[in-house]
């Protein structure tokens, strides 16, 4: 029993060293505080805490002091400034408040009322944010309030600029940061006889942050897979745009997150038919025997009253789901120590046992791990097996390197063995875009996803935590892979990822996608498609069936917009060819343009053609103009140039106007961002 | 020269608003305070979060650092009581969150299995009531005596080596079920 004792003390002694981040993060956010507080006991004449000895002789050398702890602190900072990881936690400091200590028995009766500490946040501005939400602003105070949810870490890291401001004396040469940090100085307030008056004004002007000096010289290891926008086509010289339409909603996420933690996200993050994509739209479902259905809406264009816009909406049949078939799922998890946040793997984890419920007793899942090597941590299991599944969750802890090629490889060889005739394969690669997937050739890596997917097997990615994900090789691995690509930062996200479209994703009724819309240039003079540089695909392809396009869920809808322009001559952007072929008119003049979607039944080698008219007289619906407000607010965030004069309180106006049903609050989160990218831009 | 100073000369003059006494507090003592995090809490996110508030709140509970007791110990009532305030916010969150339907009564059962970790330390600690886990943080991860421990946590040295050999006890009925 003694032993026992022992064993006890011994893993007791055994406790982890913390990280190197965490323990910088911590003594910065100390300081900060302790600047604060003597800063504001001194600039004030307000009374100290009754009882307390009141700070003395620290008036008058508090400059050189500061300097000294500068100094010493030196080694701190320079390292600190030197990593991604340059974060105060804004949400971890709302905590404090319930730090005092209870009763007599602790040290502290009071909470020190002057410093600003956290309650003055953008966090908590933004959570209250504008319109009457109230239930979504409860939610993410809730959030905010858990430390364990990555929000902390996300809002934090615009205030890593301001807090260098306290602690850093203009002059230090080891800290990079120097440039940006000068109009906080300036907008200092007077001054105060010690010469640091900066300080407090530092702290309130975190409320409204500045996008252009947040995080100052630290590169920001996300890869983004934009390309230029889609140029402006003149008709006569190509009447034929064409494009695969898989939808992936990642880019949303990414400018959710940037603009909550009080940052504009980066032009070429922002992917516009992604944020389109990101919103239910109620369009007509097909009728029983077609796949799809089309919704075609033409109307004036909001920012440009010389042109119309064009949404195609497309809504792919929801089979019974009773007639589903059965699902095999193998779930490829990255257990690297960059797993180990509480926004990844714990979240991951979480996600998928909310997961559970919605499967059926014939699903069967699997779980491969990797990181330092590969293991299968869950065999095939039937998915009614809770048990056996929560079990093995339980057991993933994140450590060690990633080595994702072997982790791939054994997903594969285990998919392969679930395999059965009519059911459905997929793994689900869990990320947080960390993956050194064995071959260093990114190609490699495609290549195997884009092969088995050939075999029947596909992947999607769900990707987990910021700072270095790899946004284009997700992007690249989902799409190859005839998947999707989420970003899953909070449950409700991971829900709406994994639960929510469990049929959408991962049960197709249809491959290779491709929609084409030829446009009559006796009407369309001009037409640019708002959104899809990345995912552009030549014309001569749609009818090669070889070509790998998207794939189609179960009741999933795409919408793609079009800026079409009449033939005049006032807003045309490109001067028309003296010696261009001249327009070929043909029977159905009236037409603006026609669409043809082609798309692949699961596994067939053929692929099948519906054809649709547009033909200009088609209206516009709530559902269509609030795609059209997404597609303007895309631009506003991409500084498009063909938005004229039209700015955010239009975008805000019509996209309020246009909310329709909204019965899961995502149109209203969208108002909700576009207010707070206005007032962020205006700043 | 700061190096050898003692933690309470550093601790008045921190108090008193030297900024240098305060930085070398800190940095000296936060290993000490994640440890402890840690033991009491037994998750490494949750003890790097405690021991970011403690740091956070240092400087205002500094103010009432009068010198009576030893620095740690001071320091370690602190850590204690935050510990104990974030199982209460836990607690309420968990009540709170109870009733929010099927989705979040499956996710609050994954996090209850989660918790229950498979290492033997955690199967040990989880045994033992929330008392009992303070103590034996203190005076088996600390190596505190009962004397020091009985003062960190506001109870007698009887108290701390009544619940020691409670802890003992329950240990005994650990091993003798994994016996079986």
């Amino acid at each position: 029993m003694t032993d026992d004792l022992e064993t006890l003390r011994a893993a007791l002694k055994s406790a982890p060293a913390p990280e190197y981040d965490a323990k910088t993060r911590a003594l910065r956010l100390a300081m900060q505080n302790f600047d604060r507080l003597h800063d504001a006991s001194q600039g004030s004449a307000e009374p100290d805490l009754a009882g307390d000895d009141p700070p003395q002789g620290a008036v008058a050398s508090n400059g050189v002091r500061r300097m000294l702890g500068f100094l010493t602190l030196r080694p701190v900072l320079a390292v600190t400034t030197s990593t991604a990881a340059l974060v105060i936690g804004v949400a971890v400091i709302l905590p404090m408040a319930d730090l005092r200590l209870p009763g007599g028995s602790g040290p502290v009766t009071h909470q020190a009322p002057e410093p600003a500490l956290a309650t003055d946040t953008p966090t908590a501005k933004t959570a209250a944010a504008p319109d009457g939400l109230t239930g979504e602003a409860d939610s993410r105070g809730q959030i905010a309030a858990t430390k364990a949810e990555p929000m902390a870490e996300a809002l934090a890291a615009p205030l890593a600029a301001t807090d260098t401001v306290d602690v850093v004396p203009p002059p230090a040469p080891t800290v990079n940061a120097p440039g940006g940090l000068s109009p906080l100085r300036m907008a200092a307030p007077g001054g105060s006889a010690d010469g640091t008056a900066g300080d407090i004004a530092a702290a309130e002007s975190i409320v409204a942050p500045l996008p252009d000096m947040a995080q100052p010289g630290l590169p920001d290891t996300e890869a983004h897979a934009n390309v230029a926008p889609n140029p402006v086509k003149v008709t006569v010289e190509d009447s034929v745009s064409t494009f695969p339409i898989d939808v992936d909603t990642a880019s949303w996420a990414l400018i959710r997150s940037s603009l909550n933690r009080g940052k504009m996200p980066a032009p070429d993050r922002v992917r516009i038919e992604e944020m389109v994509n990101y919103f239910p739209y109620a369009y007509s479902a097909p009728t029983p025997e077609a796949t799809f259905s089309t919704t075609v809406s033409v109307m004036p264009t909001p920012w440009n009253p010389g042109t119309r816009l064009v949404t195609i909406g497309i809504q792919g049949a929801l089979p019974a789901m009773t007639d589903r078939p059965p699902l095999n799922l193998v779930f490829l998890i990255d257990t690297s120590g960059s797993m180990g946040g509480p926004d990844r793997l714990r979240l991951l984890t979480g996600s998928l046992a909310l997961m559970l419920p919605v499967l059926r007793p014939e699903d069967q899942l699997a779980i491969v791990a990797y990181a330092g090597s590969a293991g299968l941590v869950l065999p095939p299991t039937a998915a009614t097996d809770s048990a056996a599944i929560l079990a093995a969750l339980d057991n993933l802890a994140a450590g060690g390197a990633t080595a994702g090629g072997a982790g791939l490889e054994l997903a594969y060889q285990v998919a392969e063995g679930m395999k059965a005739e009519g059911e459905i394969s997929r793994i689900l690669l869990a990320t947080d875009g960390d993956f050194n997937m064995g071959t260093s050739d990114p190609d490699g890596i495609e290549a195997l996803v884009a092969k088995r997917r050939e075999t029947g097997t596909y992947m999607s990615v769900l990707g987990f935590g910021r700072g270095n994900l790899d946004d284009a090789k997700m992007q690249a691995l989902a799409q190859n892979g005839n998947g999707r690509a989420s970003h899953i930062e909070t449950l409700s996200e991971a829900r709406k990822a994994l639960a929510d479209q469990l049929t959408g994703a991962l049960f197709p009724i249809a491959d290779d996608v491709k929609i084409e819309v030829e446009w009559n240039p006796a009407k369309v003079a001009e037409y640019r498609l708002i959104g899809y540089e990345s995912r552009a695909l030549r014309r001569e392809n749609f009818n090669n069936d070889r070509v790998d396009a998207g794939q189609i869920g179960a009741g999933t809808q795409v919408t793609a917009i079009y800026e079409v322009t009449a033939p005049g001559p006032d807003s045309l952007l490109n001067n028309p060819l003296r010696y261009g072929p001249a327009a070929e008119i043909g029977a159905s003049t009236e037409e603006l343009g026609f669409l043809r979607l082609r798309w692949k039944a699961p596994g067939a080698e053929t692929s099948t053609l519906i054809e649709t008219p547009i033909t200009g007289l088609e209206e516009a619906t709530e559902e269509t103009r609030f795609a059209a407000a997404i597609a303007g607010f895309g631009q506003l965030l991409q500084g498009s140039a063909h938005l004229g004069n039209w700015g955010w309180d239009q975008a805000i106006d019509l996209a309020a106007r246009n909310r329709g049903d909204d019965p899961f609050g995502y149109r209203a989160e969208a108002l909700k961002l576009m207010r707070l990218a206005q007032s962020l831009a205006a700043n | 020269m700061l190096m050898d100073t003692p933690d309470e000369m550093l601790a008045s003059a921190a108090a008193n608003g030297d900024r240098v006494a305060f930085a070398t507090l800190v940095g000296r003592h936060y290993e000490r305070i994640h440890a402890l995090a840690w033991r009491l809490t037994g998750s490494r996110t949750e003890a790097e979060d405690l021991a970011q508030d403690i740091c956070a709140a240092l400087p205002a509970k500094l103010r009432n650092w009068r010198g009576e007791a030893r620095f740690t110990t001071w320091l370690y009532r602190v850590i204690v009581n935050a510990a104990h305030d974030l199982r209460r916010r836990q607690a309420t969150r968990t009540r709170a969150a109870l009733g929010w339907g099927d989705w979040e009564l499956a996710r609050q059962a994954e996090i209850a299995t989660l918790a229950e970790a498979n290492d033997w330390l955690a199967q040990a600690m989880t045994r033992l009531s929330p008392e009992l886990r303070d103590t034996v943080a203190l005076v088996l991860g600390e190596e505190m005596t009962q004397a020091e421990a009985g003062l960190v946590l506001g109870v007698s040295e009887g108290t701390i080596a009544w619940r020691m050999s409670e802890v003992k006890k329950r240990l005994r009925a650990m091993a003798r079920e994994e016996a079986k």
